[in-house]
């Protein structure tokens, strides 16, 4: 295997995309392009109140308007009106309030849909529904978590006393540690992790039709999970699983907000089937930023004891966590994807975590980049930033002492996860020495000397993370309902070409090229010569789908076994063309030779064409070649890096410019380093937006007030730099590749990174915190803040 | 419903539309051209970028009765058939795309920066497309591939 890895080198190649020539020429195939004879267009009534009781809906005008076919509420739809899927109970007595698509009693958010016309034409559907007359009895919105979880607060469901979804604890003897060390140093803050809007280019759309083979429904929907979603259409609207197909065309990105069941899916579905004809929806910008599923929105107590010479005695989290107005697919689990990496790359001896989840009256949260484990790493690279500064350590020496050393591993956290491999040191080194950190020290001490307006601050995110979801076993001890696996089916067809169905579902990742290089390595057959099939259960019936960093870190698993099946099963075919023992064989470069006898060889290809023709195989060999896998990982991955942030800070107006950003990755094997490299930039975007532009602000009466993109700042072109990234390779041990998942990585480290190198520019003004977004206005008040305190 | 006769792509076009008919909307309903797509409705992401004499408009911002008479060149005109625009190719060999949604506007609004400014520095590429957003690549790449680009056809910076 390893000769032939060397031989043909697709992998760890920077291959050019083959998805590029469509998306590049504009012959692409979004859901909205679908247009299907017969179409009716759904237009939605979106609540403009946060909280409200319905006492009228007359959808009498709507029906009256020209095009309309047909108008629905709660009440008119009845037994239609299926309610959108929770998966992740997380507690025994999590409450889950009814999330009906359509609401018939109450509004619990802007939003929130009451009613829905449909008409022969998008723009007479959107006319009509203004003509739907909805009257409202107003009610105090929950907007904040602090208010919502208090004694006496309105609630958002009747059922949830305090607004409390559930209580989850983890772990547990901080005090009695700390009450070991009588020295012991405690730094406490609380940070907040405000909501995000996962924004991905791509408004969603879904169009379904009841065409096909007999009863069967198709659904084309912008998702990321194909083959989760058609399990969960079927258990909500009772269609059965083998009538139901569904596609995801191209999607332009989904970063998590793609990771659903949304209400608008199973609406589109269960009108197609009672009308019998095709529905189609396709949201528009302003309707997302209220209707898809927000991230983040966390408030963080945590604190963290160390000896006073700074090594880690112990840690204390407690989150209050935003779930919104309803729990989607897997609110509840996100701050649980985090909780087991707070503790993060440290040492130390307890860990104590606890989170509240919390109705309000907002868009419900769910995953969006990272999903929980962002918000983990905030926190504990924020802290160990404050504690280094109360030690009076330099924070990348108090890191050094504190972190897992790369001769540990495998490692067993305080959480309880065993890291396989890491090399915090290498990666560290390399990132230092890429962004000059020795001398952006003497610049930062000589700016600190001459008391320059700008100060510099250099910000520390050193890493890791758990992705690569998930061993199925472990899912289903924190109560997650689905599994984790892979699966992966490998063709040999007629003409050697090969066809690759997998159950990863990209939207952006490159999976056709990068799952082309890993098999094409294998079989030895050539790149351009392997079609990757996925994200349509008509093609690729099995799968769990993209999401979590997990497509090459389990689905590559898959790969791999699948092309090792495909030699496997070609091999008698081959020993009978070749009359010789299947023991006797050796594969390399796509061919089997007889050892020894060289000139003896038959290539896959050919062996394809024997199997089909079936003319002269051996007795039992069934004629076709194929290999498939399913793959349930034997653990998490666990990439890490080193990430450096130079920030320059305009101390008199609050502005801060983000002069230099070094990273350094571990993500184990490289398939593509190209595309790593790209899914580490994207990642970057991200996390530096939440850094320093974006945040979902609600105002007291819960109307979103960032409801745009002229509102809710995605970062341009304008605002960001170049990024300077390196990788060092420490291969996954648990991984049949040696490969780690680098989809979320980016997203992770560099939030955390930007902060601290603003709070290290302001610390010598009394500054330990600044509020994201890192506005002017943010940094500017936590300046005045700190001036106040010491004057 | 007015009269319109519009250039696309090179084949001349004649239509009757609604006066609120936004320019975008007719192409991607009106004549297929589906290449070209909407991801705001606040004229922002500029995912609709069309050039229009020449020149790039976003084409949500545009009416289609507005579009009479003119010539308008769509990502799906930009070369023939299975030819590739430079800038097409730079995008590709510099990978300035991942979902390749945001694609079609940041390509057509790279054609134009450069037929303005041949050989723009970083922060003019950068400023120059501030306008047309994209939420995969981060930009690092994106800004590589207009340099490249404008190496493939002639700048020298």
């Amino acid at each position: 295997m390893t000769e032939m890895l060397e031989s043909t080198k697709a992998i760890g190649r920077p291959l050019r995309r083959k998805e590029d020539a469509k998306l590049l020429h504009g012959r692409t195939n979004w859901t909205d392009n679908i247009q299907l004879p017969g179409t009716l267009h759904m237009a939605l009534v979106r609540s403009p109140m946060a909280h409200a009781r319905i006492t009228k809906v007359d959808l009498s005008g709507a029906l009256a308007r020209p095009n309309v076919v047909a108008a629905y509420d709660a009440a008119s739809l009845g037994d239609l009106n299926s309610g959108v899927p929770c998966v992740w109970p997380v507690t025994d007595d999590t409450v889950m309030p009814p999330f009906p698509a359509l609401t018939g009693d109450k509004v619990r958010q802007v939003g929130d849909v009451v009613a829905l016309v449909l008409a022969t034409d998008a723009a007479s559907a959107e006319d009509a529904i203004s003509f739907v007359d909805v009257e409202y009895e107003p009610l105090p919105a929950v907007v904040n978590m602090v208010d919502a979880i208090s004694p006496g607060s309105e609630l958002v469901h009747d059922m949830a006393a305090n607004n409390t979804s559930y209580v989850y604890n983890l772990g547990g003897g901080y005090a009695d540690e700390v009450a070991k060390h009588p020295d012991a140093v405690i730094v406490k803050r609380r940070f907040v992790n405000q909501r995000l809007i996962p924004a991905f280019m791509e408004p969603r759309a879904v169009i379904a039709a009841p065409m096909g083979m007999s009863d069967e429904i198709t659904i084309w929907t912008s998702t990321q999970i194909p083959h989760v979603l058609r399990v969960l259409l079927t258990l909500v609207t009772g269609i059965p699983e083998q009538n139901l197909r569904v596609v995801a065309p191209d999607v332009g990105g989904g970063f998590g907000g793609k990771l659903q069941c949304y209400r608008e899916e199973i609406l589109v579905i269960q009108l197609a089937k009672k009308l019998g004809r095709p529905v189609k929806w396709t949201e528009t910008r302003s309707e997302d930023m209220v209707a898809t599923h927000h991230g983040r929105d966390q408030i963080q107590d945590i604190e963290l004891a160390c000896t006073p010479d700074g090594k880690m005695i112990g840690l204390k989290v407690d989150l209050l966590a935003n779930m919104g107005a309803y729990l989607q697919i897997i609110t509840p689990g996100i701050p649980l994807l985090g909780m087991f990496m707070y503790p993060a790359i440290y040492k130390m001896g307890a860990y104590q975590f606890q989170c509240t989840g919390v109705f309000t009256n907002t868009t419900p949260t769910d995953a969006y980049r990272g999903a929980g484990r962002p918000e983990a790493t905030f926190a504990i690279e924020r802290i160990v930033d404050e504690m280094a500064a109360e030690l009076g350590m330099e924070p990348m020496e108090f890191r050094t002492k504190n972190w897992i050393q790369h001769h540990e591993f495998p490692y067993t956290t305080v959480a309880g996860l065993t890291y396989d491999t890491g090399n915090y040191e290498a990666a560290t080194a390399k990132a230092m020495d890429m962004f000059g950190y020795k001398a952006l020290r003497a610049e930062q001490e000589a700016r600190r000397a001459s008391g320059d307006p700008i100060q510099l601050g250099i910000g520390i995110s050193t890493f890791t993370e758990m992705c690569g979801l998930a061993p199925s076993r472990t899912l289903g001890a924190l109560k997650y309902a689905a599994g984790g696996w892979e699966h992966c089916t490998i063709r040999l067809l007629p003409t050697g070409k090969v066809e690759l169905v997998t159950g990863t579902s990209p939207h952006g990742q490159g999976h056709e090229t990068a799952w082309s290089q890993i098999a094409g390595d294998i079989l030895g057959i050539p790149v351009e010569d392997i079609d990757v099939i996925h994200s349509d259960t008509g093609r690729s019936p099995y799968g769990m789908d993209t999401y979590g960093s997990r497509s090459l870190a389990v689905g590559g698993q898959a790969i791999k076994k699948a092309a090792d099946r495909v030699i496997e099963n070609a091999r008698p075919i081959a020993a009978h063309q070749l009359e010789c023992a299947a023991d006797d064989l050796e594969f390399a470069n796509g061919a089997f030779t007889v050892k020894g006898d060289p000139e003896k060889t038959v290539t896959l290809g050919a062996l394809a064409w024997a199997a089909f023709s079936a003319h002269n195989l051996p007795d039992g060999v069934e004629p076709m070649i194929s290999g498939e896998a399913t793959v349930d990982p034997e653990d998490f991955s666990y990439p890490h890096g080193t990430h450096l942030a130079a920030m320059e800070v305009d101390t008199e107006t609050g502005k801060v410019r983000l002069r230099k950003y070094v990273c350094v990755d571990d993500v184990g094997n490289q398939i593509n380093p190209m595309i790593v490299e790209g899914q580490v930039h994207g990642g970057l975007a991200q996390g530096i937006g939440q850094a320093l532009y974006e945040g979902a602000e609600y105002d007291s009466d819960g109307n979103l007030l960032t409801a745009s993109l002229a509102d809710y700042l995605i970062p341009s072109a304008a605002d960001l730099p170049s990024f300077e990234t390196g990788t060092t390779v420490t291969p996954s041990t648990t991984h049949s590749l040696g490969t780690k998942g680098v989809g979320e990585a980016g997203a992770i480290a560099s939030t955390p990174a930007i902060i601290n190198g603003i709070v290290d520019a302001l610390r010598p003004m009394g500054v330990t915190d600044v509020l994201m977004p890192a506005s002017p206005q943010n940094v500017w008040r936590a300046i005045q803040a700190a001036k106040g305190a010491q004057a | 419903m007015h009269h319109i006769s519009v250039t696309v792509d090179g084949t001349r076009y004649e239509a009757d539309v609604e006066p609120r008919t936004l320019l975008v909307h007719w192409l991607r309903e009106g004549l297929g051209k589906v290449g070209t797509v909407v991801g705001c409705d606040t004229s922002n992401c500029g995912a609709c970028t069309v050039l229009l004499d020449g020149s790039s408009v976003k084409s949500c911002s545009v009416l289609a009765v507005q579009a009479d008479g003119s010539e308008i060149t769509t990502i799906q005109g930009l070369s023939a058939g299975d030819d590739w625009h430079p800038v097409q190719a730079a995008f590709k060999e510099c990978h300035g795309l991942q979902c390749g949604y945001c694609t079609p506007g940041m390509v057509m609004s790279a054609v134009d920066l450069l037929a303005e400014n041949p050989n723009p520095t970083e922060d003019e590429i950068r400023d120059g497309l501030h306008g047309n957003l994209c939420r995969c690549t981060g930009y690092h790449n994106i800004v590589k591939s207009v340099q490249y680009a404008a190496d493939l056809m002639g700048g020298t910076k």
